[in-house]
């Protein structure tokens, strides 16, 4: 892997220090037709910090991800991302925050008519202030990151799953956002590709510093995450030692009917003595 | 087919049109709020004025040729012949030109608008447009309907012209008249609410064809079947949308003007 620029791993220090949590779930409810996905679920996520999401189908783990960004609104409870309430706030100030979190969406969601280039270079284009040729700069930057730089100029449908899926995360961090929302990064992927996408997002944990909400289906990723850091000097993850495992900043969350089942890091999650959690993790 | 009770219905078509009126009143306030995508309003006026004039060309063209055709036997039986550049041009300039030309641009751009925002409904390339801080209704809306309504305009002051050479063709090859008592008597009979009531129109139209294809593409649900369905009533809703405004507009216009 190319090595990553180092500026940002200040980026994510240096705004907001003050607000408590960077993402704040407080007793929120949702409902779609007649259908209960959320009941009143809490959470916290801290600054630098990755929290995978488990559930079965259907238990609103992607519907999380929606409500951070504000796409859709909670039936009831509040949410607060990087200090603001996003339940209250009107759309075109959404946009505003939107611009500091990255998500990459369950099937990559990437323009279908436009180039790679253009796909990642989405966000800053819209932003006038920055010219071509740090755009330029900053696409090959990204795209080095998830070693696509030769797929510049081709169009998402010349791309395979795992490559669509890469250059989704190069579109979401590009703009260095301070929040980043994993929708099943590594569904559908083979375990190859799937160990590239983990190592990816082990890297932007361990050297960004980047906090991020991952929802996921399989519980083997989030394990790896949990037990191993990005070795820089090698550009590769590492296992970490047993003793050194408590320090990855990697916490899950167990959604079922509902309702947060459980929340706490890989330690507590092998102790647990939830049956269901216990087969879950089985 | 599932039934819904009538209630549920009432409340579904409401719920649209107040769907229906927020796009289309957003979609001229964003002309007033930064940013304006200049550079997607010249990309759309492409694709849809451009691409839209060979359709537009061949109708103008025949529905004159036609027009004549049909109107120079009824005035032949009265010896009224000379009249038939009068017919074609107040015919066309007034109604068959706007309306025409208004439904074949529906036919191609509504389902377009319809097809192309369904898809990208369905694939979260809306959700992640938003996520990325980017307004879909500002990059993909507004442009769609400036540029729909500025083209159509043009369009149709071309159909115009294409229906009176179309006419002017049968006029002097099939029955012989002169071209020159054809083309005066075409041009000497337009008056100025004519040429308002054959210009405001397009105007409407074009709102009606981008505001209704982007309408149903924006609320596409359902897969790629979704998308086909939004497609069709994307197209059938333009088209009688713009034949109800035509009436209605007509019927104003002419009371403003206390015309005919």
């Amino acid at each position: 892997m190319s090595a990553p620029p180092t500026t940002t791993a200040e980026l994510a220090q240096n705004t907001q220090d003050a607000i408590g949590p960077i993402i704040a779930f407080d007793n929120v409810s949702i409902a779609f037709e007649d259908n209960t996905v959320l009941d009143g679920i809490s959470f916290q996520l801290p600054r630098g910090e990755t929290k995978a999401i488990f559930g079965v189908a259907g238990s609103g783990k992607s519907t999380i991800l929606k409500l951070t960004l504000g796409l859709i609104k909670p039936d009831g409870g509040r949410i607060r991302v990087l200090g603001e309430d996003v339940t209250q706030m009107p759309e075109d100030d959404l946009f505003e925050l939107r611009r500091k979190i990255g998500m990459v969406f369950q099937e990559s969601a990437l323009f279908d008519s436009l180039t790679v280039r253009d796909n990642v270079a989405f966000r800053l284009m819209e932003e006038a202030k920055i010219t071509e040729e740090e755009i330029e700069r900053r696409v090959v930057e990204a795209l080095s990151f998830v070693e696509l730089e030769h797929t510049l100029n081709m169009l998402p449908s010349e791309l395979s799953g795992g490559m669509r899926r890469r250059v989704a995360i190069a579109r979401a961090i590009i703009a260095q956002p301070e929040i980043l929302l994993y929708d099943s990064p590594t569904g559908g992927l083979d375990p190859v590709t799937s160990t590239t996408i983990v190592e990816l997002i082990i890297k932007q944990r361990d050297v960004y510093k980047t906090s991020s909400l991952l929802v996921t289906h399989r519980l083997q990723d989030a394990f790896i995450m949990a037990t191993h850091s990005f070795d820089r000097k090698t550009n590769h993850m590492r296992p970490l030692p047993r003793g050194e495992r408590g320090e990855v900043p990697m916490t899950f969350l167990i959604l079922r009917d509902g309702k947060v089942i459980f929340d706490g890091d890989a330690q507590e999650l092998a102790q647990s003595r939830d049956e269901y959690i216990r087969e879950y993790i089985s | 087919m599932e039934l819904i009770s009538p209630a549920e219905f009432a409340k579904d078509k409401v719920q649209a049109i107040q769907e229906y009126s927020f796009l289309a009143g957003q979609s001229v306030t964003n002309l007033f709020r930064r940013p304006r995508y200049m550079a997607d309003m010249m990309q759309q006026a492409d694709l849809i004025g451009f691409g839209s004039l060979p359709i537009v060309v061949l109708t103008g063209l025949f529905t004159g040729a036609v027009l004549a055709l049909n109107s120079a036997n009824t005035l032949q039986r009265f010896g009224s012949l000379s009249l038939l550049g009068q017919l074609v041009s107040v015919g066309m300039v007034t109604e068959l030109g706007p309306v025409l030309t208004g439904l074949m641009v529906a036919g191609r751009n509504s389902s377009g608008m319809a097809s192309e925002l369904g898809s990208m409904i369905v694939t979260e390339q809306i959700d992640a447009m938003r996520a990325l801080g980017t307004d879909p209704m500002k990059k993909l809306v507004t442009p769609r309907v400036v540029s729909t309504v500025f083209m159509l305009f043009f369009l149709t002051i071309i159909s115009d012209l294409l229906g009176l050479v179309g006419g002017s063709v049968v006029a002097t090859l099939i029955f012989g008249m002169d071209s020159h008592q054809y083309w005066s008597t075409a041009w000497q009979v337009l008056v100025f609410q004519d040429v308002f009531t054959g210009l405001t129109k397009p105007l409407l139209f074009g709102f009606i064809i981008a505001t209704v294809g982007c309408y149903y593409g924006m609320t596409a649900r359902g897969g790629t079947q979704g998308v086909g369905r939004a497609t069709t009533q994307a197209v059938v809703a333009a088209s009688v949308f713009i034949l109800l405004v035509d009436f209605f507009a007509t019927k104003f216009l002419m009371a403003i003007f206390g015309y005919r």
